[in-house]
């Protein structure tokens, strides 16, 4: 779960760090007030969850409240990124000596949280050289211990009361990342203005496993209506641009599916596994939930030994009597009594096939007639 | 010879008495495994499927040696659950749960590393040595004993592609489920490795997806490889920035892609299979 930046700064300045003073807006009055609050400079920046806001014009300097006002009445309601931007936060303009990059994340590989740093900060991390980049891997028996955070802050080359500050704010992350179970707390540029170190920009991302035990925090929507839909049944759902609807038993197994739909020349519409459960209820849902995407075609491929596929197939047919499927379904069904399963299905109008690779070319032809 | 586990490997099941574990307890034996004993707080002195169930992993060690745990302990309990195991001595620990917060996996591989016990997992199916142990979920009926290795982050693509190889009578060693998630236990690395210095496993299948560096780590080692390496990669057609499925199985900024782990493979000399049916051909022609 994404936070907006705006939430991420609530959450630094929650654990001491320091953060531009500013406030939120949703209209143009209320960010000239904002700025008129602050006095002098301000910026006024989307809200949205994307990290590219400055080059889809989505972030603008104001030198007054009048230019806050219409600034902020350009920004909202446009669309930046593709995102349509609802708030807005107007901030004072940072006098900026230096800018650092500062994250911790997970590293998969070391099996560990890593603190990434940089000198070399208000740009993308991906461009800064390796040899600008420090990195430090946080053993978690251990944490961010004094003696690594006076390390860190020598290799960025921070000394005086800079230094001191940076030896207090390591930890600090740390314990945010730790605390509010990130996977990935992220400061872009830090900014450092006289002694101060300043979040400028903050990344706050949840694990969303995590999140039953974060209540606290607030809760930020990213998903499609349908994918939120999906999540809802516990199914694992991701909305793309085709027309073949797929619905699979297995993460691994509908990327394939959807690989193979590709390969063949077809266009997926989406991504869907509907795990282990194939009940009648089950079924249902799903097909209802794909069937909104209006596709031209739905390929299911169940791939099972616990599964029964006469129960796949008879739940299948019980949804397409009920219910109906006004849309054709290629279904390629392999699993204890298979036999039986697309028997019942070819019996009721089903294309039904035991080889994937048939099903999906029969799924592409169908889907790309006329 | 096999990896990792054979058919003197004495299994305790964490979480014996739920849906799961009961039916996999079931499976389970009906494969051969030897289960010694399960774990459920409060329920000692039950008994699931002629097993006898404790109220811990201390107490069932107690009456009996075990050589690993399968736990079907869910998500909120698992890090509690796994710690235990690792605490009480069991060597090897399969983490067959989904959702566990990646911190609470961090601190169950470094406590793992500590004591010198092997994860495999989280959210995997498991590990099977073909006709002599089985661990975890994966259908029985897919697997014949051969000489092809097979290690995959995912599930029902991998019982697909090993049906494929049985189907093709080409038969397994050990099947070797890494999970997919983005921090776990054994590492494709670590199994190749096992694989390379196994005497039954001629050939070695993996079965990868997009996300992390897994496959770019392997690439590495499969240069120094003597046995050949059929790989599978999922998700070409995957968005970046989009999670599939699998806790690990996302695209982020320019790290993950398909096309980079398929360019790493390639060039240590793997062969890589476009389509998951493709595979059992690419083997047969590579064992002669």
């Amino acid at each position: 779960m994404k936070l907006f930046e705006y939430m991420g700064k609530e959450l630094f300045a929650g654990y001491g760090l320091a953060v531009p003073r500013g406030s939120m807006a949703t209209g143009p009055d209320e960010a000239a007030s904002v700025a008129a609050g602050i006095g002098g400079e301000v910026v006024v920046k989307s809200q949205i969850l994307s990290g590219k806001r400055g080059k889809g014009g989505g972030i603008k300097f104001a030198s007054d409240p009048a230019q806050a006002r219409q600034a902020a009445a350009a920004i909202l309601g446009s669309t930046v990124q593709g995102l349509k931007v609802e708030m807005v936060l107007v901030e004072e303009k940072l006098s900026i000596d230096r800018e650092l990059y500062l994250a911790i994340t997970v590293d998969g590989s070391a099996r560990k949280p890593v603190l990434i740093a940089s000198a070399s900060g208000g740009m993308d991390i991906e461009e800064v050289p390796e040899e600008d980049i420090v990195k430090y891997y946080i053993d978690p028996f251990i944490g961010l211990a004094p003696y690594a955070a006076r390390e860190i802050t020598r290799r960025l080359g921070l000394s005086g009361n800079q230094a001191k500050e940076m030896h207090g704010l390591l930890p600090t992350l740390y314990k945010i990342f730790l605390e509010k179970d990130a996977e990935l707390v992220e400061i872009n540029p830090l900014v450092i203005s006289g002694d101060r170190l300043v979040a400028a920009d903050a990344k706050v991302t949840i694990d969303d496993e995590a999140l039953f035990r974060q209540q606290s925090l607030p809760r930020v929507e990213e998903r499609t209506v349908a994918e939120k839909k999906a999540h809802a049944l516990g199914l694992s759902y991701v909305e793309l641009e085709g027309n073949i609807a797929v619905m699979a038993n297995g993460a691994g197994i509908t990327m394939g599916t959807l690989d193979t739909l590709q390969h063949y020349g077809g266009r997926p519409a989406n991504f869907l596994d509907a795990g282990g459960g194939t009940g009648m209820e089950g079924t249902a849902k799903a097909l209802e939930i794909l069937l909104e995407t209006n596709p031209r075609v739905i390929l299911i491929n169940i791939f099972g030994g616990i599964t029964r596929c006469d129960d796949v197939a008879n739940a299948l047919v019980k949804v397409k009597n009920e219910i109906g499927i006004p849309v054709p379904v290629v279904i390629r069904l392999v699993g204890t009594n298979e036999e039986i399963g697309v028997g019942i299905l070819k019996e009721n109008g089903f294309e039904a096939y035991r080889s994937m690779s048939e099903a999906a070319a029969k799924a592409v032809e169908i889907a790309n007639k006329n | 010879m096999a990896i990792i586990i054979d058919e003197n490997t004495r299994v305790l099941v964490q979480g014996a008495t739920g849906n799961q574990g009961r039916f996999h307890i079931r499976q389970m034996l009906a494969y051969g495994t030897k289960i010694v004993g399960g774990t459920s707080p409060g329920k000692a002195g039950q008994e699931v499927e002629g097993v006898p169930v404790y109220d811990n992993v201390f107490a069932a060690m107690e009456d009996h040696q075990v050589d690993a745990s399968c736990l079907f302990i869910p998500a909120a309990g698992a890090r509690d659950a796994a710690f235990e195991a690792i605490e009480s001595g069991v060597r090897v620990v399969v983490i067959i749960t989904e959702h566990i917060p990646v911190q609470d996996e961090i601190q169950i591989m470094a406590f793992a590393r500590q004591k010198g016990a092997t994860v495999i997992g989280p959210n995997t199916f498991g590990i099977v040595s073909s006709g002599r142990c089985k661990i975890g979920i994966p259908p029985n009926q897919f697997f014949i004993p051969g000489p092809v290795g097979v290690v995959a982050r995912s599930g029902t693509l991998t019982y697909e592609i090993v049906g494929n190889l049985t189907a093709n009578g080409i038969g397994q060693s050990t099947v070797a489920g890494l999970g997919g998630d983005r921090v776990v236990g054994l590492s494709f690395v670590d199994v190749l490795q096992r694989f390379e210095k196994d005497p039954e496993t001629k050939a070695v299948v993996l079965v990868g997806e997009i996300g992390g560096n897994q496959e770019e780590e392997a690439a590495r080692y499969i240069k120094k490889m003597t046995k050949p390496v059929v790989a599978y990669i999922a998700g070409k057609s995957a968005p970046p920035g989009k999670r599939m499925g699998h806790a690990g199985a996302i695209i982020e900024r320019g790290k993950g892609t398909y096309q980079g782990k398929i360019e790493a493979l390639s060039e240590a000399g793997a062969s890589v299979a476009t389509l998951p049916f493709e595979v059992p051909g690419i083997i047969k022609n590579l064992l002669g």
